[in-house]
C-alpha cells in the first residue's frame, strides 16, 4: 500500500520538460508542447505547411518566448524564405536586424559532390553551431533534411543523424528537423523516427474536392499527447490547428437562463428560456420560420445590452436584415450600434474546419454572449458525415468552455420529418431541441412548434402553433380538439365554441 | 596500398605533366580525426608523387577556422578544392581512392 502511495506522487511530481510552440491548438494535444531540447520530425509531403509550421514555432519562441531562433534552409534561399513568410504577417527583417534570427541557406550543389573515401557532415555541424552561438540560440529549425539524403551517401547520413540529434541536445536547443514522408517508410530512408524523440506528420488530404490539413503526432516519447489525426489551416495569421476541447465537461454548470426572445417559448421552457452557455437546435423543413425564431433571439440577446453573433450561410446579412424588417425586427439598427456582428460565407467556399475557424477567430475578437448558425445542414453538405459530427462536438464544446449560447438552425427534407430528422446526430449534442413544422390540416398550412427535448428543465409537451406576423412571433392559445390539431378556421370555430360554453 | 599506387602510375601519361600548370589545392579538415588525418597523408602523397614543384597546398582545420566554413560552404569534410587550373572543382572524403583523385585533378 505504502509503494503504492509513493509511486503515485512521483508520478504526478513528474513535469517531462517542454518548450511551447506558441501554435494554437498543437500546445494542447501535446499538453505543453515540443519537447525541450530535443528534436522533433516534422514529416509531411509537398505543400503540407511543414515550412511555416517550423517557421510559426521559431517566431513565437521569438516574440511570445524571447528565445533566439536559427532557421536553416536547404532548400529556399534565405532572400525567398523572408519573401516567402512575409505573407504570413512574420517580419523577419525586423528580427534579424535585433539579432533575434539568423538564417543560413546551405547550398548542396550535386555536381560538386564527388566522393572519394570516407567522409562526414562535421562542415555542417560547425557552420550549425557557428549560427547557433550567433544568436544564442534556443530553438534551431531544418528544412529539409531531403536534400541531404539525395546528395549523400546513407550509411554516412545514418550515423550522421543520429549525431546530429544527440549533438542538438548537447546544444541545448529543441529543434524541428522536417522532411518528405515516403509511401513504404514513415520517412523515406526509413530511419529518422527511430531516433528523434517526437515525430510529427502533417498532411493535406482532398475529400469532395474540399483540401483538408491535418496533423498527427506519431510518436513523443515520455509524454502524453493527443493520438488523433486534427484538421488545421493555415491562413494570413498562421497556424491554427483545431484540437477537439475536452474540458467542456469538468467546467461548472450554469444555472441562469437567457430568454429565448420569444414571450411564449419562454413559457414553454419552465418560463424562463434556455439556459446561458447551452446549446440550441432548432429543426424544421423549409418555410417553417426557423431563421425568423433564431432572428428573434438574437434580437432579444442584443436588447438586453449582450452581444450576438450570426452566422448566415444561406441568406446575405443585408437580406435577412430586409426580411426580418417584415416581422418587426430591426436588426440594422443593432448591426450599426455594434451589438450584432454578422458572418457570412457561402459553405462550398472552404471546409468545415475553416468556416469554424473563421467563426472562432470572429468570437475571439468581439466576444459574443450568443453565436447562432443558420443553417447548419447548409455545411453538411460538404465533407463526409463522420467529419462533420466531429467537428460540430469540438465547436459546440468549445463554445461551452466559452460559456456562449449556440443556436443551430438545421433544415430538414420533407420526408425526414417524423420526429426523428436525422441532423446528422447533432440532436444529441444539443441541450434544448425546438422542432417547427408545417401541418396540413383541411387543405390548409400550420406553423406549429414543440420542444422535443430540453435537459434540466421542465418543458411545455404540446404542440403550439404560431404566427409569424408584423409584430413578430406569437404562439397561439392551447386548443386541443379531438383528433389533434387544428386548422385556423376549424380552430376559430372550437374557440367560439370554448367560449360560449363556459 | 602501395600495389595500388604502383599500378597508377602506370596510367600516368607524360603529356598530362607537360602542362605545367601550377595547382592550388585547398584542402579543409576537422582537427585529427581520422578522416582528416588520412586525407592530410593521401594529398600530401599524391602532391609529392604527381605534382612535384608545382602546387600550392594549404590545409585548413575549420575547428580552427570556422568562418570559412562559411565562405567556402562547406558541409561534409574532408573537403579539398582545386581553386586552380580552372574550372574549381571539389572531392569529399580521406582520398583513398587515389585513382579518383587523379581522375579530377586532371592527372590521368
Amino acid at each position: 500500500m505504502k509503494q503504492l502511495e509513493f509511486n503515485k506522487s512521483k508520478v504526478n511530481n513528474f513535469k517531462f520538460p517542454k518548450t511551447l510552440t506558441g501554435i494554437q491548438g498543437l500546445d494542447d494535444i501535446t499538453f505543453g508542447g515540443l519537447p525541450k531540447n530535443r528534436s522533433t520530425l516534422l514529416l509531411g509531403n509537398t505543400g503540407c505547411g511543414k515550412t511555416i509550421m517550423a517557421m510559426e514555432f521559431l517566431i513565437n519562441g521569438i516574440v511570445i518566448y524571447d528565445e533566439p531562433a536559427v532557421f536553416i534552409a536547404f532548400e529556399e534561399k534565405t532572400d525567398e524564405l523572408v519573401q516567402n513568410v512575409k505573407s504570413l504577417d512574420y517580419d523577419l527583417d525586423a528580427h534579424l536586424a535585433n539579432n533575434k534570427i539568423y538564417l543560413e541557406h546551405i547550398q548542396i550543389n550535386p555536381d560538386e559532390i564527388k566522393e572519394s573515401g570516407k567522409y562526414d557532415l562535421e562542415g555542417l555541424f560547425i557552420r550549425l553551431g557557428q549560427a547557433i552561438n550567433k544568436v544564442n540560440a534556443k530553438r534551431v529549425v531544418l528544412d529539409s533534411l531531403d536534400t541531404l539524403f539525395y546528395n549523400f551517401d546513407y550509411k554516412m547520413l545514418r550515423s550522421e543523424f543520429k549525431r546530429l540529434l544527440s549533438w542538438l541536445k548537447e546544444k541545448q536547443v529543441t529543434a524541428i528537423i522536417t522532411s518528405e514522408i515516403g509511401d513504404a517508410f514513415l520517412t523515406r530512408e526509413g530511419i529518422e523516427e527511430y531516433v528523434a524523440d517526437c515525430v510529427i506528420t502533417l498532411d493535406n488530404r482532398i475529400t469532395n474536392q474540399i483540401s483538408t490539413r491535418r496533423l498527427r503526432i506519431i510518436k513523443y516519447r515520455g509524454s502524453f499527447h493527443g493520438n488523433n489525426e486534427y484538421p488545421f489551416v493555415i491562413d494570413e495569421k498562421g497556424i491554427n490547428v483545431f484540437p477537439i476541447i475536452s474540458e467542456a465537461s469538468q467546467k461548472e454548470s450554469i444555472t441562469t437562463r437567457i430568454t429565448s426572445g420569444i414571450k411564449d417559448l419562454d413559457e414553454m421552457l419552465g418560463k424562463k428560456g434556455f439556459y446561458d452557455g447551452s446549446s440550441i437546435l432548432i429543426s424544421g423543413t423549409a418555410g417553417t420560420g426557423k431563421t425568423s425564431i433564431s432572428a428573434s433571439f438574437a434580437y432579444s440577446v442584443c436588447e438586453t445590452g449582450k452581444h450576438c453573433l450570426f452566422c448566415a450561410f444561406e441568406e446575405a446579412p443585408n437580406q435577412i436584415i430586409r426580411n426580418m424588417r417584415s416581422i418587426g425586427l430591426n436588426l440594422d439598427k443593432l448591426v450599426k450600434s455594434g451589438s450584432l456582428t454578422f458572418y457570412y460565407s457561402r459553405p462550398t467556399l472552404q471546409n468545415l474546419e475553416l468556416h469554424f475557424l473563421a467563426i472562432k477567430k470572429i468570437i475571439d475578437e468581439v466576444k459574443p454572449n450568443v453565436v447562432i448558425l443558420d443553417p447548419i445542414t447548409n455545411l453538411m453538405t460538404e465533407g463526409p458525415n463522420n467529419d462533420i459530427r466531429s467537428m460540430l462536438t469540438r465547436f459546440v464544446d468549445y463554445l461551452k468552455t466559452q460559456h456562449i449560447t449556440v443556436m443551430f438552425t438545421a433544415a430538414i427534407t420533407v420526408g425526414s420529418i417524423e420526429r426523428n430528422p436525422s441532423d446528422e446526430g447533432i440532436s444529441s449534442m444539443v441541450d434544448t431541441w425546438i422542432m417547427v413544422q408545417d401541418i396540413e390540416v383541411d387543405n390548409e398550412r400550420t406553423r406549429s412548434l414543440c420542444v422535443i427535448k430540453s435537459r434540466g428543465m421542465f418543458h411545455s409537451n404540446d404542440v403550439r402553433k404560431f404566427n409569424i406576423s408584423d409584430k413578430g412571433i406569437t404562439l397561439m392559445p392551447i386548443i386541443t380538439g379531438n383528433k389533434g390539431s387544428l386548422s385556423d378556421t376549424k380552430r376559430k370555430a372550437k374557440e367560439h365554441q370554448n367560449l360560449s360554453t363556459t | 596500398m602501395l600495389n595500388k599506387k604502383k599500378i597508377d602510375t602506370k596510367f600516368n601519361v607524360e603529356s598530362n605533366l607537360a602542362g605545367k600548370e601550377k595547382y592550388i589545392l585547398r584542402l579543409f579538415i576537422t582537427g585529427i580525426l581520422p578522416n582528416s588525418v588520412r586525407a592530410v597523408k593521401n594529398i600530401k602523397t599524391i602532391c609529392e608523387q604527381y605534382l612535384k614543384g608545382r602546387y600550392d597546398l594549404e590545409i585548413i582545420d575549420i575547428y580552427q577556422q570556422p568562418s570559412l566554413a562559411f565562405t567556402e560552404d562547406i558541409i561534409a569534410v574532408p573537403v579539398l578544392i582545386k581553386k586552380f587550373p580552372l574550372p574549381e572543382e571539389r572531392m569529399i572524403g580521406d582520398l583513398s581512392n587515389i585513382k579518383n583523385v587523379l581522375k579530377e585533378l586532371d592527372l590521368v
